[in-house]
Order: C-alpha cells, then structure tokens, then sequence
C-alpha cells in the first residue's frame, strides 16, 4: 500500500498530459522567442504552416518522422525487454554503410528487384551486427548496455569518417562521399503516386514511409500478441520469472538487440537509398538520439510512437520554414525548441503529474461518478 | 456493541491508554482502507490487531507512525492529540516501529545500525561510546542479546529482529509497533521474542503486535483487536476468546482451523533425488548431498528456518539451477550435472513449480491476469493459432482459473499487482495445479496469506494429492507442514538432518531439529501461555 497513487483516468494518463507536456514546452519556448524579439504566435503559425500546409510540408514532414519511427521503434523492442538501447545513432550509420556497401557493390550488375532487398538486408544486418557486440557484452560479461551502446555510437563515426575518407571516397572528389548509384534508389512517393492520379510535389518522402508502416504493425504484433513477445517483455520486467517460465534472458536480450539495431538500421535505408543516392557522413544527423525521446514520449507503443514521430517531424520541417521566415530565429533556436520538447515529454514526463492527479482528486470527490471513467 | 465491549469499557476505564484513535478514515484512490476506525491501547500492555490481508492493519500502523496522513481522525499519545505528519514526529514521541521486512544496513555491524539516524554529534566516536553503553544496559533488561560489534550481514533473522526492536528502544520508544514479527522466526525464536516483549511489558512499555497468527494472539497479548474491510469488528479480551472465534471474525464465516487430510494412498516413487549437491558461484554449498524420494499421492514437506538451502533445492528441481553433484530422478527422467534440465523441459515432463517468490517469480506484477496466468505456459499451442497469441483464449483460460479458484476480484484484464497477496498466489496455484501434473514442487504456498485463502489451497492441494500427485512441499510454517505433510524433512544448512512421518511430528522436535545446527541460537522452548 506504500506509496499508492490516487489512479488517473486513461485518456488522462496516456493522452492529457503528453499533450500537456507539449503545451508546457511549447510555452517556455514562446517566452524565449518573445526574449528575442519576436512574436511567438506569428512563429507558431509560420510552423504550422510550413509542416502542415500543403503537399511538400507534409512531404518533408512525413519524411522526417519516417526516420524518428525507425529510431523510436528501435528504442521502444529493446525497452521491453529490459534494455536501454541509446546506440540507435550508431546501428543508423552502420545500417547506412550496409546499405551504401550493398548498392556500390550491385547497383552495375542487378536489376532493381534484386538490389532492393539486397539493400534492405544489408542495412538491417549491418544495423543488427553493430547492436550484436554490446548485446554480448550485456548478456555474457555483463557490462552495462547504456556505456556501451554509447561507445559503439562513437566507434560507427570514427569507423564511417574513416572508410569514407581512406576507402569509399569517389575518385577526384573533393569531400568524403562515395560515387552516386546508378538506378538504384528507392523511388519517390510522388513518383510512385503519380500513376494512381495523386499529384504531389516532389518532396524527399520516399517508400521507406511504408516499410515504417510495417515495421509498426510488425513491432505491435511481435511484442504484444506472440509467444515471444510475452518472453521479451517478461525478461523485461523480471528477469527471476523470466528463468521462472523457462524463458533463457540471455537469449533474449541477443534477440532483442539485434532487432533493435536492424529497425535503426532502417534509417540507413531512407536517408542513403532514398534521399542522398551516395554514402556520405553524418546522414543520421541525430536522429538516434531523437529517437529516444520519441520512444518515450509514445510510452513505447508502436501508436504512441507514431504520433511522436509526427510531432518531431513537424518540429523538425516547420523549424526550417521558421529559420527561412524570420530570421532572428536560427537553426540552432529550432534546436533549442526541440530540445524543451524532449525535455518536458521526454525527461520530465511525470512533471505535471502531481498537478493532475491533485485536479482529478477534487473533481472525483464533488463527483464521484468521474473516478469510473 | 455486543456485552463484551461494554464489559471492557468498565474494567478498563480507570487504566491510562498510551494511544488512542479516535475515527481514523483513509482512502486510497477508490480503496477505502480505513473506516472510521476507533481504538484504545492501554498503557503497559500487549494489544494485538489481527485481520486478513488487506484488512487495513498495516495502513493503520503506518499512520500511527507518520507514513500517511489520515483522511479525517484524531490521535491521541498519553491523551494528549497529536499530530504526527511523519516519523520522525513519531519517534518523538516515543512511538518505534519494527517492520515485517528489516531495515538495516547489511554492511554495518549491529551498533552502527542502532546509531544509524543518533549518531550523537559531528564525531562518531563519543556517539559510539554512549551507545555501547545504552545497548549493555537495554541487553540486561530485556535479554536482548546481541553482539554489538558483529555484522548485520551475518547475524540470523532472530538476531536482526532483535537489533531492529535494540534500535526502537535506543531511541526511548514507550510504545513498540511489531508488524507481523514472526514471519521469519523459529518456534524457538518465537518463544524468545514472547520473552523480551513480556519483559518489556512489565517495565512499562506499550506494545502493539500486528499478525493474523491467532495462536500468538493467544499466547502473548492482553487485548486484541479484530480488523475486517478496513473496521474494528471486534475488540476482546484475550483470557475470554478463542482462536476459532477470531477466525470467524476476521473472515466473517466459519473457518476450519485444521484439516481432516485422511491417509494417502502411496504409489511408486515419482521424484527421487541421491546425493544432490549445489555450489553457488562463490563455492558455497547450498544443497549437501540430499536424497530423499516422493511417491505419488505423497505430500513430502521440507521444514526449516529460511535460508538453510531449500529455495536452492526446490531451484534444482524445477530446472532452475544446474546440481553440481548427484542426481535426481523425474517422471523417469535423470537429471544430472552432465546433463542438466531446464525450467521449460521440467513443464514439459509434467513437473509444476509453485515457487517461493510470487512477486518476483510466479507472476509478472506489470502483466494484466490473463497473461500471468500463462506465465511459463505461454508457447503452449491451447493459447495460440498462427504463431499469434490469441487474446480471447487467455481471457477464458484466466476466467476459467479464477472461477475455480475463487480468485477475486474475477478481472482477468486488472494488472496482476492490484490484487491482493492471497489472490495473486491463488491464481498461481490455479494455473499450476490446472495442468494436474504428476509431480508438484510447492514453495511457502501460503505465505503472507490469508487464513480463508489458505483454508483453500491447503484443500487444493490435499486434493491433488488425493489424486495422485507426488508432491514436494518447503514451508518454513510449521503450522502447515504438520497440517499438510505424510513425512516431514528437515533442512539445516544444506542438509537432511532428520525424517519425521507426520504422527511423530510435534513442533518441539521439528523446532529442535531446525535449529539443530545453527550453534548459539538453540534454546529448550519455554511454554509460553496457552498453546492451543
């Protein structure tokens, strides 16, 4: 009975105070962009606008969170069953070398039909290998998952500056990127809607948004509605009734891992596939990281995840519109305003809480009906 | 008010009360765990409050000594109204608590311990010096023997309570607060426990046990309280009740106190062990070379103090922890280092597993109840279709479960933490003893249960008994083992150190065998008031 907490509504719980959170940040960051001289209100709608108004925002914003779903998601396997996965940022870079390697390699000799799975493959693989280490270490040695999924973040840079510089580096060019690849790139949503009479504007929203569709369902279906689900997320709450129920944790976690690092792979796919057609640095641009406050600011679950990806993705598109129309507002405020939202929803998220579960406490006992809901 | 509560009102009215509630109300949430509840404790005297889990006791307690602020009520100490808004304002007043589940630093010696939070000024030594002192002097008094400089990591369970109640007294606590204190405890231990609270009794302290063991009700307290949904329902004088009236009141219907288990029907041995051995990592042996064997239709029990290697046996037999020598044999299969089991293989061949630890064990607490109730059962091909659990079939499974074994409330989607300790084991039992295994490895089946859930799985598991299964039962409730078992083993210190069939049992043997080997703590048990 210790400690007990009065019990909230679900729809509070799970949808009141994320948005709630949200609110707060955005507030804080009014306050800020007020401090600088300009006017919040005006900034929010430039946002809004930007993401939402039309065909290329949204493009751009789908775009966006098709990669924070693959990172978020990433996060949310590996949580259930225990693990803090913070090395999405380093299963994206390698997935991304696994996906470069995979078309440098056959983009000359194989029809497209063959170098999309290829692709696919090599990314999940690469991103799953890179994720295979530090699940050892954790399952076998013991060292702790959170260090080492760091270190691995810092090894995948160091490993693509050097590959790109010394050995993948196109001939005659001037800075670390490999040669284009021929055909051999995802084609683009507006392409692929175009003969169904959808018109888009070219935006680089590609069919990577449909494989994060997937993945979702996949992760829903996998965790929650399987025999090996039941094991994950029991490893991840006790590890003893895990043991209990002849589940093997070791195993799990090698599992689990992998599966993380090959769904952060997946970012790979989109940014070097789908956007840039070359191998290059820094096209995870921290996407990783993001994506562990997208995991906990969806609570883990493949929809929550989904409308945080959506949020980060419009954050991330109407920021850019918002450096664009007002000048005063740089790159690196947008970088501020994501930053207070991962803050408030992220580190923060039971902030509010005590506040709410004060409110519901004085409606219930005028009306005890509302404890019911 | 029934006669006996006007009667008391008369014979107790000149006496002085040390505590006194005056219409204490608490709710959590929807949960209203106190109602309205009034009670008087008389200064210098033994008061007991029993009730079932979840009854509101310990909510009660908690408030008294400042973990919770009542909803509505008053408090009064030597009849003066406090407030006591945390415990610190608690032990001001001369209120200690001892808890179910010690509080004490395990890498400090017992003195440190004591000082933990008194530490008497910047510089430990003069503290340290004055508390030595303190410490001689409470030891003399009260028999509270313990060595000051010793370990808190090595001392045994009956030597930590001690140092828990040493601590309380240190700091001039008047009126002592015992949460359920001889859960962990030896009859001998017991006995000695009774000792020192009598001994505190009559130099003036206040002493208010908690327990739903009515039989230590009746050997040591003055008045008892009876607690039920959160109210007093009773209040007697213990000279004048029994233990079968106060089941019925903290149950509210007729509870029988023991069972009529009838002789088994014994058939060929199912679970054999020979010269079972286990050494943890660190090259202690737990299990020493035990054999022992179960036939079906066999209740085998394993008594003993907590600790002295049973958990670790029940672990190798359920798969859980490779034996490092020996073997045992299961349903024909052999077990042995060479070839090790596994938990999955050992359901597979019809071994069921009640284990020890339900919170951390026999149910996920995050888990909704239908999914605990497949919890090691989850690849079973009943609950699946496509590889994809199928959620319909769990729901009826678990309402299935709970039907047959009352489990309450019947909410197979409420997380497995909502329910009380009694239900949650119900259900766990519901889910093992389903399958009808032939052998059953049952660990503490009714700890921190209460008495009308363990009336029901003594019966459970009497039943399965009666049906053939071989059953191996480790209790450190000696109560149960006589109750349940056809032979009884004892355990000490890895060992087997002696068989009793269940006529020859009493609990002075059992109690002399269990602490045969743990050295200082053996003392011939006292008869300490009327044990029933």
């Amino acid at each position: 009975m210790r400690g007990a907490r009065p019990i909230l509504p679900r729809w509070v719980d799970i949808g009141l105070i994320p948005v709630a959170n949200v609110v707060f940040a955005l507030l804080v960051a009014g306050l800020i962009v007020l401090a600088i001289g300009e006017n919040p209100l005006a900034a929010v709608r430039v946002m809004l606008v930007g993401a939402l108004g039309d065909s290329e925002g949204i493009g751009y914003t789908l775009y966006y969170a098709t990669n924070f779903i693959f990172t978020g998601l990433a996060v949310a396997v590996a949580f259930h069953a225990g693990l803090f996965n913070i090395g999405g940022e380093g299963q994206a870079t390698l997935g991304g070398l696994g996906v470069g390697l995979a078309l440098l390699a056959g983009d000359r000799h194989m029809p497209f039909a063959a170098l999309l799975p290829l692709a696919l493959l090599a990314g999940m693989g690469f991103g799953a290998a890179w994720a295979f280490v530090p699940a050892w270490l954790q399952a076998y040695r013991g060292s702790h998952i959170v260090i080492t999924t760091i270190m691995f973040n810092f090894l995948a840079a160091a490993l693509m500056v050097y590959l790109m510089v010394n050995v993948l580096i196109a001939p005659g060019s001037m800075s670390p990127e490999s040669r284009e690849f021929g055909a051999a790139t995802l084609p683009q949503m507006h392409e692929v809607l175009a003969p169904l009479g959808v018109k888009l504007t070219a935006t680089p929203l590609n069919l990577s948004v449909v494989l994060a569709a997937a993945l979702c369902v996949f992760v829903w279906l996998l965790v929650w509605h399987t025999p090996f689900g039941f094991e994950l997320r029991t490893t991840g709450h006790s590890a003893t009734a895990a043991v209990y129920a002849g589940v093997r944790p070791r195993r799990i976690i090698m599992i689990a891992m992998c599966l993380s690092g090959a769904i952060a792979g997946c970012v790979g796919l989109n940014e070097i596939m789908g956007v840039h057609h070359r191998l290059l640095l820094n096209f995870t641009a921290g996407y990783g990281f993001t994506g562990i406050a997208v995991a906990l600011m969806g609570r883990n679950h493949p929809v929550g995840i989904v409308l945080a990806s959506l949020l980060f993705g419009i954050l991330s598109q109407g920021g850019t519109e918002l450096a664009f129309a007002m000048p005063a507002i740089t790159r690196d405020m947008i970088v501020v305003i994501q930053g207070l939202v991962i803050l408030f929803s992220g580190a923060l998220p039971q902030l509010s809480r005590p506040g709410f579960e004060w409110l519901f406490a004085q409606l219930s006992r005028r009306a005890p009906a509302l404890r019911s809901a | 008010m029934d006669p006996q509560t006007g009667r008391l009102k008369e014979c107790t009215a000149a006496r002085s009360f040390a505590v006194e509630l005056r219409h204490i109300d608490k709710r959590f949430g929807t949960v209203h765990a106190n109602c309205d509840v009034s009670l008087r404790i008389a200064a210098g005297s033994i008061t007991g409050i029993v009730g079932e889990n979840g009854a509101g006791k310990s909510t009660l307690m908690s408030i008294l000594y400042g973990f919770y602020e009542a909803d509505s009520g008053e408090i009064m100490i030597d009849g003066k109204p406090v407030v006591i808004a945390r415990p610190a304002d608690a032990i001001v007043l001369g209120i200690g608590m001892v808890h179910q589940h010690f509080v004490l630093v395990d890498t400090f010696t017992v003195l440190e311990n004591i000082m933990l939070g008194a530490e008497g000024g910047a510089l430990l030594r003069h503290g340290a010096a004055a508390a030595r002192e303190e410490v001689r002097r409470l030891e003399r008094e009260y028999g509270l023997v313990v060595d000051p400089e010793a370990l808190v990591a090595g001392l045994p369970v009956g030597a930590l309570q001690r140092v828990e109640i040493l601590k309380a007294l240190y700091r001039r606590a008047r009126i002592l607060i015992l949460d359920e204190p001889t859960g962990v405890l030896t009859p001998q231990e017991t006995d000695q426990l009774f000792r020192i609270l009598s001994a505190l009794r009559s130099s003036g302290t206040t002493i208010i046990l908690i327990t739903h063991k009515l039989r230590e009700i009746m050997a040591v307290t003055d008045e008892v309280y009876v607690m039920r949904a959160g109210a007093i329902v009773a209040h007697r004088r213990t000279a004048a009740t029994d233990p079968a009236e106060l089941g019925e009141l903290m149950v509210g219907r007729k509870v029988r106190l023991t069972l009529d288990k009838g002789s088994g029907r014994f058939g060929a041995p199912a679970l054999v062990a020979e010269g079972l051995t286990f050494r943890d990592q660190r090259g202690v042996t737990r299990v020493d070379n035990v054999s022992f064997c179960v036939r079906t239709g066999e209740i085998v029990a394993i008594a003993g103090v907590s600790g002295n290697g049973q958990s670790e046996l029940l672990e190798l037999l359920a798969g859980i922890r490779p034996p490092t020598a020996g073997h045992f044999i299961a349903n024909g299969r052999m077990i042995t280092p060479e070839a090790p089991s596994s938990p999955a293989e050992m359901r597979a061949i019809d071994v069921a597993h009640i284990p020890e630890d339900r919170q951390r064990s026999g149910l996920v607490t995050a888990f909704a109840a239908n999914e605990s109730a497949i919890l090691g059962y989850q690849r079973d091909h009943g609950y699946s279709c496509w590889l994809l659990l199928i959620k319909q079939k769990l729901l009826r499974h678990c309402e299935l479960l709970m039907e047959r074994f009352d489990v309450r409330p019947r909410a197979p989607m409420l997380r497995s933490a909502n329910f009380s300790g009694g239900n949650q084991q119900k259900l766990i039992v519901a889910r093992e003893l389903e399958r009808e295994s032939k052998v059953l490895l049952i660990g503490h089946p009714t700890r921190g249960v209460d008495i009308g859930a363990i009336e029901f799985i003594h019966r459970q598991l009497l039943q399965r008994r009666d049906a053939g299964s071989a059953i191996l039962l480790v209790s450190v409730e000696l109560e149960e083992v006589m109750a349940l078992a056809d032979r009884i083993l004892v355990m000490c210190g890895g060992r087997i150190v002696g068989e009793l069939s269940a006529e020859e049992a009493d609990e002075r043997r059992l109690g002399l065998l269990m602490a045969n080997a743990q050295g200082g703590e053996v003392r011939a048990p006292a008869a300490v008031g009327a044990m029933p």
